[in-house]
């Protein structure tokens, strides 16, 4: 009787499908073009991940030619490099999180304390201006910055300390690295917050002025819980991003003098995979990496759904 | 309401911190000018650092009179071009039916789009992919693998969720298809946000490069961007066309490169004003519901 009524079902349910199909066929017929797009570039080189199980010969099946099994997984699980490049990764990403996650909250926080309209605008468009920059102009900005006669060396001369190398040196590219991020992404990553602070109810500010709140009691106790939320969501996001640390910016940073510590998973796999061809076994790392990410913003949002319950979905 | 002496210490030091924030973000951008009008001399010297010293205009003109730099320039212009318009149009083609509340399937289409931004092919599957499809050395293995953002097209539906049913239900009772609505009523409603993403994604195409790195092998098709990473890489060969002998690349190195830097974001602050505006309303909007 039960499947009876399951079938009846599921037939009533593809018959309402199929009227609403037919009703709203433009629709879609619009969304069908992305959908086959994304199935083509980005749902293809999902399953083109099996090549990190199979032998690849570049020209052939993008598939690959025959099961290996997890032969590329332990090859990179006895590489000395990979182990290298996965801490590389991880105390860059680190860094990040907790240099380049709170820093615009804080800058945020102290624009809003600018009761001049002019200076405020004057201060956010000068500090958005860096996300507009190709990594390429930045990493150029870099460069001729650092350079040995560049004006930080200057500086550094003209108060008598020694002029440094700075993009040949391993111990200096963490400090680069996360002070170029910084820079690129304070005024950019404090949009959203200034987004949430003019959504924060002003009345509560009145009351907590006449119980004699000062300025920073108001912070602590109104701003900071109003603005909770968006900086929960971000969180997430940012852990779920944790691994992928600016690929393309450390490929132009670096160089072999300092791939010591700054050489990171995606550019290993970049080195190993597209320099020297060794397509199944770069894309075993870049498996490996992918899975962590995931796991982490799954993880991030259920955590986060549990106990603050935000979540991204 | 009188301020205690602690706020107003707070206010001095607030104003000071941000100043120097701004000097800092400012300060590369304003060096690298500098240097671009500056003589050699003076920047091997490190004495260039806000203001031109020795003021020339030679490598300007040498740049510019350098077809391999013009060649590349125009390749951007055309990809950012093109880019654009196919990111706009598929983003718009997503958007407008899972903005739809009763679209069936809307809910796994959504996840369907979303699920690509937490997870993806990977550098090497997607390489063998768009060079099997032969992609490789034309505009498409640069403007299609990438053409949408899920981040922007959630930001485009949330807008289009915003605008009245009504609208739309009277252009139903007048016999409108649903191309008609989308074309006649939605469309022009949406240019706030058809301006935002048009900046977001020419913006996006005009300052990538690594697509170009993989796929493109043919100088004549590299954007300016490779141009660039080449010469800040050492790879000065690039420039060797006319003017530019060998001696002085050498000898002009620095200013070569502050001058093609200076040329290539030239565009972007040519919009910016226009795009701060709408970029920090697009951004927000979409920020208001997820």
């Amino acid at each position: 009787m039960e499947g009876v009524s399951k079938l009846k079902q599921n037939q009533k349910l593809k018959n309402s499908l199929w009227r609403s199909i037919k009703k709203d066929w433009q629709l879609y017929a619009l969304i069908g073009l992305p959908v086959i797009y994304l199935i083509i570039f980005k749902y293809v080189p999902m399953i083109g991940n099996i090549i990190a199980f199979r032998r690849f010969i570049p020209g052939g099946n993008i598939f690959g030619e025959q099961w290996v099994g997890l032969q590329y997984f332990k090859m990179f699980l006895n590489d000395p490099t990979f182990y290298n490049v996965f801490a590389n990764t991880f105390i860059l990403a680190f860094l990040l999180l907790v240099i380049t996650f709170p820093a615009p909250i804080i800058f945020a926080l102290l624009l809003n304390e600018l009761k001049n309209r002019m200076f405020k605008r004057f201060v956010q468009t000068a500090s958005y201006l860096p996300h507009f920059f190709s990594v390429v102009v930045v990493a150029g900005m870099v460069f001729e910055l650092l350079a040995l006669n560049g004006p930080v060396n200057s500086l550094l001369a003209g108060i008598g300390f020694d002029k440094i190398s700075f993009m040949q040196l391993p111990e200096w590219f963490r400090t680069i690295f996360v002070s170029v991020d910084l820079w690129q992404t304070l005024g950019w990553g404090a949009i959203l917050y200034l987004a949430a602070l003019t959504g924060i109810n002003q009345e509560l500010y009145e009351a907590a002025r006449i119980d004699g709140a000062n300025r920073w009691k108001q912070t602590i106790y109104i701003t900071i819980p109003g603005i909770l939320p968006t900086i929960v969501v971000l969180l997430i996001l940012n852990i779920g991003n944790f691994l992928q640390i600016g690929f393309e910016k450390v490929l132009l940073l670096y160089n072999p003098l300092t791939y010591e510590t700054a050489d990171v998973i995606a550019t290993y796999v970049y080195r190993v995979g597209l320099e020297s061809g060794s397509f199944s076994y770069g894309t075993a790392i870049g498996l490996f990496e992918s899975i962590i990410g995931l796991v982490l913003v799954l993880g991030a949002n259920y955590l986060s759904r549990r106990i603050t319950d935000n979540s991204l979905w | 309401m009188k301020e205690s002496w602690q706020y107003k210490i707070f206010k001095v030091f607030n104003v000071a911190v941000l100043l120097l924030v701004v000097f800092i973000t400012l300060f590369p951008f304003v060096n690298i000018v500098a240097q671009s009008f500056s003589s050699e001399a003076y920047i091997n010297a490190g004495e260039v650092s806000l203001w031109p010293k020795g003021f020339n205009i030679e490598t300007y003109k040498v740049i510019m009179s350098d077809e391999v730099f013009w060649l590349n320039y125009k390749n951007t212009v055309v990809y950012t071009i093109v880019g654009t318009l196919i990111s706009l149009i598929l983003s718009t083609m997503i958007a407008y039916p899972l903005s739809k509340t009763r679209l069936k399937g809307r809910k796994f289409l959504t996840l369907f789009f979303v699920f690509t931004m937490f997870f993806n092919g990977g550098l090497i599957p997607n390489y063998v992919l768009v060079t099997s499809l032969g992609l490789g050395n034309s505009i498409w293995a640069i403007v299609l693998p990438n053409a949408i953002s899920v981040f922007n097209m959630l930001i485009m539906r949330t807008f289009f969720e915003n605008i009245p049913d009504e609208l739309e239900e009277a252009a139903i009772m007048d016999g409108s298809s649903t191309f008609g609505i989308l074309f006649r009523i939605v469309l022009p409603l949406s240019k706030p946000i058809i301006a935002t993403m048009f900046l977001f994604y020419a913006v996006t195409h005009w300052n990538s490069w690594f697509q170009a790195f993989i796929y493109f092998t043919e100088k004549d098709l590299f954007p300016v961007s490779i141009y660039l990473r080449n010469m800040i890489k050492g790879a000065e060969a690039t420039v060797g066309t006319g003017a530019t002998s060998a001696d002085n690349l050498v000898q002009i190195s620095a200013n070569i490169k502050s001058v093609t830097m200076v040329l290539t974001v030239i565009p972007i602050l040519m919009v910016y004003p226009y795009i701060q505006k709408y970029f920090v309303s697009g951004v927000m909007l979409g920020s208001v519901k997820g």
